[in-house]
């Protein structure tokens, strides 16, 4: 059997390195903190020489999502990442690339907010990436990985879904989880589509030059008829309809957990500790760790309130973005309750626990 | 009269090969057909048809796609530029060229239009200058002139409230990544044959992997002028010319 390679990196670094084995063909990217590193790293690699894959830096967020549009738009494997502040500036672009239904990935390694915020870890774009963010009805693909392994493993999930549904993919990461480093396991290299695999596979739709044999294809999201319009906004909602089917979560001690903490990225990991601590306090705790947050695990989370779940807490580094789902998929049938930091601020695991014992089991 | 044959033979013009039988949206007059008809012929002549990609603005030739046969993507205003330069990058052997307006260009993608010449990506844009936005009802655009009445200056452009007109291909022609910039019209059939050879050479050089090219094609926009087509090519040479002349601003052998 073929030894593992094992290194020690960057959630920031991996991506790099995920990216180019995945066999990815462009990253478009411009400098901010704190993902600069993935970029730098890329730079350092220089795919260009082995893999053939272009790295180009970009003079702004809105140029290299737009560099992703068309890349993505000639059935490339393409991909940018950012922090929170350029993500805002890329909304426009993920709208037309949602619209357009192109397939790419993006990386958030969010920071927190509102407006220049500040360079530390937040979980502040919950909503920007799961409720939209740019304008019209749409939907990424959002994925949160709570260590550098799945910051590597996620680039493959998220590129195979953004093609599978022809839709964006983001990873959710953010400061902590591209700063830190840890133990990863890297996936062999993968060979990078030739053009004629690109014309197979993809040269129904992409721009790739028209050859007599076919209609010309056009990379539009623009519909002036309103009734041929409404049919492309119902296709679109159909087919996030069909992704609930790729929901992804984690559950941790929830067989006969009283109260569920439901907490995703760099929270679940301090979560997953505080359990630990309330188990050996004999309390019945348990977390769920959604890892898709778009589509979310609503299923799960309805199921253990049926159960008879207590209460459930979304642990969170922002004022309260995913309970608000939380509350839609327990639907009242239990009570739910929000804790976070913000500002950069990062909770630990006995604060989360202090506030589980404030908002339910002390609460009378 | 005698009767004459049409003979195959002995047409001396056709509809390019390459433009679709679409009914055109532009007003009669409008510079766009003209234009596209140019890069149609050119396409096909240079024998470019199953690697051209063209990438169409937000503004009056949103629709570009609709009347060239080839593959196109839509961009998001402004955006052209960013999109042909990953499309070129990642095609090397395509012939990727944009399609842009004045407004889409030179106001709110300034900064991609920019910077794509500036890395001298090997794409050709067709720009098309008017001094106004066509598509939304005749707004003022960058480069209208001083003086000229559009719906957002009904009294004519004032420097001190507008800001002053700004031409681009000029600005362009400072950075090292743009090798050939050009400024064509087509009012004139002679025009017309000097705009096609700039749109030509501009799409061959692109081919040779020679840098950055424009082609602006000063143009009419006779409804938002509120002119006849015959009136707006007239008002075209004597207020458009003197302050964009037409000719070759930079090449680079």
């Amino acid at each position: 059997m073929e030894e593992k390679e094992v290194r020690l990196m960057k959630g920031n670094e991996v991506i790099a390195y995920a990216a180019i084995r995945y066999g990815c063909d462009g990253y478009f990217g411009y400098p901010i903190t704190p993902q600069s590193e993935v970029m730098e790293t890329l730079m350092e690699l220089k795919p260009w020489e082995t893999t053939g894959m272009v790295v180009l830096q970009a003079e702004s967020e809105v140029s290299s999502i737009n560099m992703v549009y068309g890349g993505a738009a000639a059935g490339k494997r393409v991909m940018t990442s950012s922090s929170s502040p350029g993500i805002s500036l890329m909304s426009e672009g993920l709208s037309y690339i949602a619209g357009a239904e192109l397939p790419c990935l993006i990386i958030n390694c969010q920071r927190g907010g509102p407006g220049l915020g500040t360079i530390q870890p937040s979980q502040g774009d919950y909503f920007q990436a799961c409720k939209g963010g740019g304008h019209g009805d749409y939907h990424l693909i959002v994925l949160a990985p709570n260590s550098v392994q799945e910051m590597h493993d996620h680039v493959a999930v998220a590129f195979d879904l953004a093609f599978k549904y022809r839709n964006p993919a983001m990873i959710l990461a953010d400061g902590v989880i591209g700063q830190m480093m840890e133990k990863v396991v890297l996936s062999p290299q993968r060979p990078r589509l030739t053009d004629e695999e690109v014309r197979e596979r993809y040269g129904s739709w992409a721009a790739i030059g028209k050859p007599s044999s076919r209609e010309r294809n056009i990379v539009t999201s623009l519909e002036l008829q309103s009734e041929k319009m409404e049919i492309k906004n119902k296709d679109l909602q159909a087919k996030y309809k069909a992704m609930e089917q790729e929901v992804m979560y984690e559950e941790i001690e929830c067989d006969d957990a009283e109260y569920v903490i439901v907490a995703f990225g760099s929270s679940a990991r301090i979560c997953s500790a505080t359990v630990e601590m309330a188990r050996q306090e004999g309390l019945k705790v348990g977390l769920l760790r959604p890892i898709t947050l778009y589509p979310f695990p609503s299923k799960p989370l309805a199921a253990l309130a049926e159960r008879g779940v207590k209460g459930f807490l979304s642990a969170e580094l922002n004022a309260g973005q995913m309970v608000e789902d939380v509350r839609l998929a327990v639907n009242g049938k239990a009570p739910v309750e929000h804790y976070g930091r913000q500002g950069g601020m990062i909770f630990n695991p006995d604060e989360v626990l202090a506030a589980l014992k404030e908002k339910f089991i002390h609460k009378n | 009269m005698a009767e004459v044959e049409i003979k195959k033979e002995n047409l001396v013009y056709a509809k390019p090969r390459l433009m679709l039988d679409n009914v055109m949206h532009y007003c009669p007059g409008c510079s766009h057909g003209t234009v596209h008809k140019l890069v149609a012929e050119v396409i096909d002549e240079l024998g470019l048809a199953e690697k051209a990609v063209g990438i169409s603005p937000v503004g009056c030739s949103v629709f570009a796609y609709n009347y060239i046969d080839i593959d196109w993507v839509e961009a998001a205003h402004g955006r052209a530029l960013a999109i042909a330069s990953a499309m070129k990058r990642l095609m090397p052997d395509k012939m990727i060229f944009t399609y842009q307006g004045d407004g889409d260009l030179s106001a709110i993608g300034t900064a991609e239009s920019i910077h794509a010449a500036a890395r001298g990506e090997n794409v050709v844009t067709i720009y098309i200058n008017n001094a106004i936005y066509g598509m939304t009802g005749g707004q003022m655009a960058p480069t209208t002139l001083l003086g000229m009445k559009t719906a957002t200056t009904p009294y004519g452009r004032d420097p001190r409230l507008n800001g002053y007109p700004y031409k681009i291909a000029e600005m362009m022609a400072h950075l090292d990544g743009a090798t050939y910039i050009t400024r064509q019209s087509v009012h004139t059939p002679a025009n017309v044959r000097k705009c096609k050879n700039a749109i030509k050479k501009a799409f061959q050089r692109s081919m040779e992997g020679k840098g950055f090219s424009l082609v602006e094609v000063v143009s009419t926009c006779n409804s938002g002028w509120k002119m006849t087509p015959v009136a707006a090519n007239k008002w075209l040479e004597e207020n458009m010319l003197p302050f964009y002349p037409l000719g070759d601003i930079k090449e680079v052998k």
